[in-house]
């Protein structure tokens, strides 16, 4: 017999959701980091980038997110910073 | 070689004191010599779920503070062969017992028993740290329910930054017919997300209302399938190695049993 529930029931599972909000959830909290934390680290990158690129401070984009462990079987915290940049500095 | 194990979960209502009783019964009837001790002080209820609130009349803090000595605290469980009971005071102040005191009377109990099982409190203060001060292996009671997953993750930080690294995860009140219909996380989601290993997982199970109803843990009822479960973790805490529990096969005979049930 042909099972209907398993092929339209899957997306609708509530333990995926259960899952994957949990896991985010555990990032924040395993990371456990301020918001104040987040700018100090901010500034200090922006500071040390500052030296070689052109970037605006306005466009930082730093976050905690989770990234796979190199044995690829959980997940870890991770930093993840979008710099854009508006141009290189040329000078050694 | 006597070791002690404190069940914890940080969040309330997930089974740490039923699974501190059932364990206990359970290293007992293995032949083991086995004290509880509840350090949930102020909301004590290891005695009423062993079935032993009458007998008390010392308790921890009298341990702690030299009252009495520890002997003549513990409450013998006349039913069980090798079980003892040390009761939380429940007039004191959680703050009554230090993490020193704990420390003290964990390597005192040593000399005397095979196992120590310590029943944790509720939260991450001062309890928690009373309870985990002396331990040197612990097992976190969870649920499969985000909130106390959650919590479970918090503790195993806090036990990895205490130095219990021996630590493993307790799956309690598994429902086989939501996980297959995927309304619960399984036991490897669970596993999955805490990271952590698992020392056995207890199927929900309406007999441990009735076994708490009466005092006696479902671990000596053969019928009882959470005593099933927590017979196996007995087991694998005394160094044996049985499977886990197949919760699948158990539900797949019910729906057969059904099935041939009603044509009869």
């Amino acid at each position: 017999m042909l099972d209907l529930s398993k092929i339209f029931g899957k997306k609708n599972r509530s333990k995926d959701t259960a899952k994957d909000r949990l896991k985010l959830v555990l990032v924040h909290d395993r990371a456990n980091v301020s918001p104040e934390f987040l700018e100090k680290i901010k500034d200090e990158i922006m500071q040390v980038i500052a030296k070689y690129v052109d970037v605006s401070d306005g466009e930082l984009d730093i976050n905690i997110t989770t990234a796979q462990s190199e044995d690829g079987k959980s997940s870890v915290p991770a930093i993840t910073a979008n710099i854009p940049i508006k141009s290189i500095k040329h000078k050694a | 070689m006597s070791e002690v194990i404190v069940i914890t979960s940080g969040k309330g209502g997930v089974g740490k004191t039923t699974t501190t009783a059932n364990i206990g019964v359970g290293l007992s009837k293995l032949g083991k010599k086995v004290v509880l001790i509840d350090t949930d002080i102020g909301l004590r209820n290891l005695d009423v779920v062993l079935g032993l609130e009458n007998r008390i009349v010392f308790d921890l803090v009298d341990v702690v503070t030299g009252v009495c000595e520890h002997k003549k605290a513990a409450i013998k469980d006349k039913r069980y062969d090798g079980l003892f009971l040390i009761p939380a005071a429940q007039t004191k102040d959680k703050d009554a017992v230090t993490v020193e005191q704990m420390k003290e009377l964990c390597d005192k109990l040593r000399e005397e028993y095979d196992f120590i099982l310590i029943d944790c409190p509720a939260g991450i203060e001062q309890g928690f740290k009373n309870a985990i001060a002396g331990a040197d292996k612990a097992l976190i009671v969870t649920t499969p329910e985000v909130s106390a997953v959650r919590d479970a993750d918090r503790i195993v930080g806090l036990l990895e930054a205490n130095g219990i690294e021996d630590h493993y995860a307790l799956i309690n009140r598994i429902r086989p017919d939501m996980v297959k219909r995927g309304d619960m996380l399984s036991v490897d989601d669970v596993i999955e997300v805490l990271n952590i290993d698992l020392i056995g997982i207890v199927p929900d199970d309406q007999e441990i209302i009735v076994s708490t109803n009466k005092g006696e843990p479902a671990v000596v009822n053969p019928k009882s399938l959470a005593g099933q479960g927590y017979r196996n973790i007995t087991e694998r805490l005394n160094g044996n190695n049985v499977p886990l529990m197949d919760l699948d096969d158990k539900s797949f005979f019910g729906f057969f049993k059904k099935l041939f049930g009603k044509k009869q």
